[in-house]
């Protein structure tokens, strides 16, 4: 599907572990055929990745009658990303950051640092549930502002 | 020592050197069955010095970085040695974005691993 030279790709996943990673490498492969490169493709990649696992484990808990809805919006400069759980949502600021001394050496807690890490612009909305993320290809890392 | 799905480990004087099988470490049953061959190093066989070559990989899930984290603990714990190496630059930001570049030694090549280990 295409808006205004945008592809649009749109999926309800199922909330299991192993049902997005098509969906994902088909993202990857629209955009290398927008002229995307390799090094801003794994931040797309991490950011898709980690989003949608945290939807199904934490958001929906792995419940079998829950979903997972992507939306995807492809440029040659752009990707914007909106992923929704059907969870009760969460605070995403009460999540420990990963990053201090006294976290360092905890095993899980990355996903969201990761994405925030990768990504211009992230945003949360409905609770929690929801995340919406954008990369510009060419817009300051993250990372060095 | 049984085959390894995950991993090849090869011996270069008394250092393990490490290279994963797989290109892309995402998948939950892949992470678990890697962290197992890469505690098995410490746990069964006794390695002292391990060297983790990154070469061959060109996407760790946060999920993988969990297991590196749990396994830098067992090689600490056992008095072991680990370092790790040849980290793509765009693998590379994962470890940087997380700090985690301070928790672990990196070095850029194998040489350099070795030369210190």
């Amino acid at each position: 599907m295409s808006s205004n030279g945008v592809q649009i790709l749109e999926r309800h996943l199922p909330s299991s572990l192993d049902s997005y990673h098509a969906y994902i490498e088909e993202v990857l492969q629209r955009l290398r055929d927008l002229g995307w490169k390799k090094k801003d493709l794994v931040g797309v990649e991490i950011a898709l990745e980690e989003s949608i696992s945290n939807a199904i484990r934490h958001g929906n808990n792995e419940d079998g009658s829950k979903q997972v809805h992507v939306e995807c919006r492809l440029g040659p400069q752009r990707f914007w990303a909106k992923v929704c759980d059907e969870g009760t949502g969460y605070e995403p600021d009460s999540v420990p950051d990963c990053r201090s001394s006294e976290n360092l050496k905890r095993p899980g807690g990355r996903g969201l640092t990761l994405i925030r890490g990768f990504m211009n612009v992230v945003e949360h909305s409905q609770r929690g549930c929801c995340i919406t993320m954008e990369k510009v290809i060419g817009a300051p890392d993250p990372e060095e502002e | 020592m049984g085959k390894k799905n995950r991993i090849e480990v090869s011996d270069s004087a008394n250092v393990s050197v490490v290279r994963f099988r797989d290109q892309k470490i995402i998948d939950p049953e892949s992470i678990q069955e890697l962290g197992q061959e890469l505690f098995d190093l410490i746990e069964q066989d006794e390695r002292s010095k391990i060297l983790l070559n990154f070469c061959n990989v060109e996407f760790l899930s946060s999920a993988a970085l969990g297991k590196l984290i749990t396994f830098e603990k067992k090689v600490k714990k056992n008095g072991a040695d680990l370092i790790l190496t040849n980290i793509a630059p765009q693998i590379f930001q994962v470890f940087a974005i997380t700090n985690l570049d301070k928790l672990f030694q990196i070095k850029d090549t194998e040489a350099d691993a070795l030369a210190v280990l």
